[in-house]
């Protein structure tokens, strides 16, 4: 027998049927929409092409000295100048993108999956692990951030890997905090109940339908962040901690043109600290666009 | 006094001009009180908000003109408008807790608007204030003058908002669904307040409402708008008597209304003979001295001191009572989301009560009690379109997958009436009523035997109310289900229960078959809720 048939009922007045929108729609809709997110993007797409291709498209060796070229102001042939051993300062700059995205965006990932996972738990569970978390993330922000993390790359030892580990953990606690506060102001919203009454144990309950809608104010995060790490990295190289030369990066690249300033030859440290501000501008622009990205409410 | 005519307003947005209201005229003479009533959209509210000029960015009146006692207000400057508004023209919102600075002492409110129209200087600003909290009857005003908005009733939050707009002695007030989400008695205890306000000092006043009911109680002339336009005008005695527009006609029709049935409430061409069910004599659910107790700062605070009723199979028991009186308490704590103190709950033979509600997403008893929430907005997770929110359920419970799971989410849209493409949206995209049905479609996706509707119209507007409580008749005798319906209304309640349960304080002060109750209340609370309901004039029979 068939119960489950049609009941006639009253037809609401209804708005006409709308197309039905995939993302990708609604990424162009928000490019369209903001003038600066597609300047943004923009950037971030500069960005990332320095950072596959540079390698393979700069002219010059990063690493290859030549003592009869050295401290030659920008020219044709050398755009940005060469440094005092003779390299060119264009190719070590771009090449040194890869290097700079590489550590910043591997540590902001770490510190949104850790910062993510504790900061979901303290806000759903609260108590007592929610006071103890948070105790522990205020003693991280208690410290100067940056003296923290050059207290770590101290201790662990000089490598890249620990510039990662170092900038994610100073991290974490923003993160933490801004999760714990969206989640705690949903974790007894009507939809959350009605997931439980749909047989959904309580961390899918967290995970699957209250963290995503935390999604929206972590994308603003995120990119500030991003910003945020590049400098610290280049912070962190700059007092010779982390990155070690010969290697082409923005942070060692500044630090090492700065003796140079005052006797005149300005491009060595310029350059890469344009660099490092036209990477920390696009991720800053970068998150209003991303927010609208993640959010289905801005979908129509 | 207020002249309004051949009224405009547009709202720029994403997909061009939205024209929100067109060409409306009315006027508001010297001591009248004018009722504008329609549902969610009809664009009574925005024909307020362009008379207060406070139009949201983007809003703007394109056409026609306003004219307050000589003054344009389509011209006028902001200046002068801030002169206007709050002294001349004042204006009472719908939530009365987000109309106020909730980290102000509710005093303070009072004296701001008192200081701005130069009524109290820095002196007698606390006297003041004290003295327009005593004229909306606060009692003990010298002490409520420095709680805070969250520490006060949503009723006594709403007379603060009356105290702020009556405070300068305005010419007009307008009241924009000034009752909305309160109490059936608490809301009769505002409109009669603020009537009585209104008749001492003359003033006139616009009354905003969905209600049709509550506007032909208190008004003297209604304008009934629907898409922007105003489709009847005309004293409330005759639009009920002989509605005029076929759209009068419908939201009469769905009034609720002593004497009148459910199929009654919807419009004659498409009514159907109510179905027949079955209701056993034995008790699907028993509740046996169910108590929970929180633990307060200050003491145990009871939220239920051990109720007990019974629901038998294929029966509508409703829940009634005022916010805080225990109901939804007792409600969460049968539907297992929540852990009862002590007492127990019997559901076919067995003691739920036992088994805590932390685990009870993975038992098996999960299936067979479902909930339909009070705010469809709030129950459907926005990041979800219908089609995943109906999923969720059928994945978790039922393990249905794919084409399977596909097809029992279409014939669930089709049971609720969701027409399917509305499936791939959104739940901002989706009307009031449209979200209401799609929570009813989860809940019944698995097919419970037992379902908890918490307030399930509470915020829907009367025609959707009608349609969503006769889908729930139909669904019930179809499935043959079992109710529990949560309300403060009893008259809505009476459309669709058998059996009735009063409660107050966390106690049941009366419960019987719903004809009893209604018609010879045993206990003076429950004549008190009856009372309370806004009484819509007879309407003809023809």
């Amino acid at each position: 027998m068939n119960t489950m048939t049609e009941i006639p009922t009253v037809a609401e007045p209804q708005a006409p049927p709308a197309k039905s929108k995939g993302a990708l729609d609604h990424v162009i809709y928000v490019l369209k929409d903001n003038p600066v997110t597609l300047l943004a993007f923009a950037m971030f797409a500069v960005l990332m092409a320095a950072a596959v291709l540079g390698p393979a498209l700069v002219p010059y060796d990063p690493l290859a000295t030549n003592a009869s070229e050295a401290l030659q102001p920008p020219s044709a042939a050398h755009w940005f100048g060469t440094d005092n051993l003779g390299r060119d300062v264009f190719s070590r700059a771009i090449v040194a993108t890869r290097l700079d995205l590489l550590i910043s965006v591997a540590a902001v990932a770490l510190s949104f999956v850790i910062g993510s996972v504790l900061g979901a738990a303290a806000g759903y569970w609260g108590g007592w692990l929610d006071v103890a978390l948070s105790r522990v993330l205020d003693t991280i922000m208690a410290f100067p951030l940056f003296v923290l993390a050059m207290g770590i790359v101290a201790a662990m030892g000089n490598t890249i890997e620990n510039i990662v580990y170092a900038t994610a953990i100073i991290n974490v606690p923003f993160y933490a905090r801004l999760v714990r506060a969206e989640v705690n102001i949903r974790r007894e919203a009507g939809f959350a109940l009605a997931a439980k009454l749909a047989g959904n144990t309580d961390v899918r309950v967290l995970a699957m339908h209250i963290f995503p809608n935390a999604l929206p104010p972590m994308m603003v995060q995120v990119s500030l962040n991003l910003g945020w790490a590049i400098l610290n990295a280049a912070g962190l190289s700059f007092i010779g901690l982390g990155v070690r030369p010969p290697t082409a990066e923005w942070g060692i690249m500044v630090a090492e043109g700065a003796n140079f300033i005052v006797s005149g030859e300005w491009w060595l440290a310029i350059f890469p600290g344009l660099c490092l501000m036209f990477a920390v501008f696009t991720f800053n622009l970068l998150g209003d666009g991303l927010r609208d990205m993640v959010d289905p409410r801005r979908r129509t | 006094m207020l002249t309004i005519k051949d009224l405009a307003v547009s709202f720029r947005t994403r997909r061009g001009e939205v024209n929100a209201v067109r060409g409306v005229s009315f006027e508001v003479a010297e001591g009248e009180t004018l009722g504008i009533v329609g549902e969610s959209g009809s664009g009574k509210s925005v024909t307020s908000y362009a008379l207060m000029r406070i139009l949201d960015a983007g809003g703007r009146i394109k056409a026609g003109e306003a004219v307050y006692s000589g003054v344009d207000l389509k011209r006028a400057s902001e200046r002068e408008m801030q002169g206007l508004r709050g002294r001349e023209i004042s204006m009472i919102f719908q939530n009365p807790r987000a109309a106020l600075n909730p980290i102000r002492k509710v005093g303070h409110q009072i004296e701001d608007v008192l200081r701005r129209h130069a009524r109290a200087d820095a002196q007698n600003a606390r006297a003041k204030a004290i003295e327009a909290m005593e004229a909306v009857k606060i009692r003990d005003a010298e002490a409520r003058y420095d709680a805070y908005p969250f520490e006060l009733s949503g009723g006594m939050c709403q007379r603060i908002v009356c105290a702020i707009a009556l405070a300068c002695d305005p010419k007009l007030l307008i009241m924009d669904e000034p009752t909305t989400g309160l109490d059936i008695t608490t809301q009769k205890a505002v409109m009669e307040l603020v009537t009585e306000l209104i008749r001492e000092r003359s003033m006139s006043s616009i009354l905003i409402t969905h209600d049709l009911g509550l506007a032909a109680q208190y008004c003297d002339r209604i304008v009934v708008m629907k898409d922007g336009a105003i489709v009847e005008a005309g004293d409330p005695v005759r639009l009920f008597a002989r509605p005029g527009h076929p759209y009068t006609r419908k939201l009469v029709d769905a009034t609720p209304r002593e004497g009148a049935s459910i199929r009654e409430l919807l419009p004659a061409e498409v009514r159907t003979p109510e179905p027949p069910r079955r209701i056993s004599d034995e008790a699907l659910l028993s509740v046996r001295d169910l108590v929970k107790t929180y633990a307060g700062k200050s003491g145990p605070v009871h939220a239920v001191k051990g109720v007990s009723f019974d629901v038998k199979a294929g029966q509508s028991v409703g829940l009634v009572g005022e916010s805080g009186c225990g109901k939804s308490t007792t409600s969460s704590m049968v539907v297992r989301l929540l852990d009862p103190t002590s007492g127990q709950i019997l559901f076919a033979g067995e003691d739920l009560a036992k088994r805590p509600s932390a685990g009870f997403a993975r038992d098996p008893m999960r299936a067979k009690i479902q909930m339909v929430f009070q705010d469809a907005t709030d129950s459907l997770n926005p990041r979800h379109t219908s089609r995943q929110t109906i999923a969720e359920p059928l994945r978790a419970m039922a393990g249905l997958r794919g084409r399977a799971r596909a097809e029992r989410i279409e014939e669930l849209a089709d049971l609720v009436g969701l027409p399917r493409p509305l499936l791939d949206r959104f739940p901002h995209q989706l009307s009031g009523g449209q979200k209401a049905r799609v929570g009813i479609a989860r809940a019944i996706a698995v097919n419970p035997d037992f379902l908890v509707l918490d307030e399930p119209t509470a915020a829907l507007d009367v025609s959707i109310q009608a349609i969503v409580l006769n889908l729930l008749v139909d669904l019930r005798a179809r499935l043959g289900m079992s109710y529990l319906f949560v309300s403060h209304d009893l008259h809505v309640v009476r459309l669709l229960c058998d059996h009735v349960v009063v409660m107050k304080g966390g106690e049941i002060v009366e419960q019987g078959p719903t004809e009893q109750v209604m018609t010879a209340p045993a206990d003076p609370y429950t004549a008190e809720l009856l009372e309370a309901a806004p009484k819509p004039p007879a309407r003809d029979a023809a």
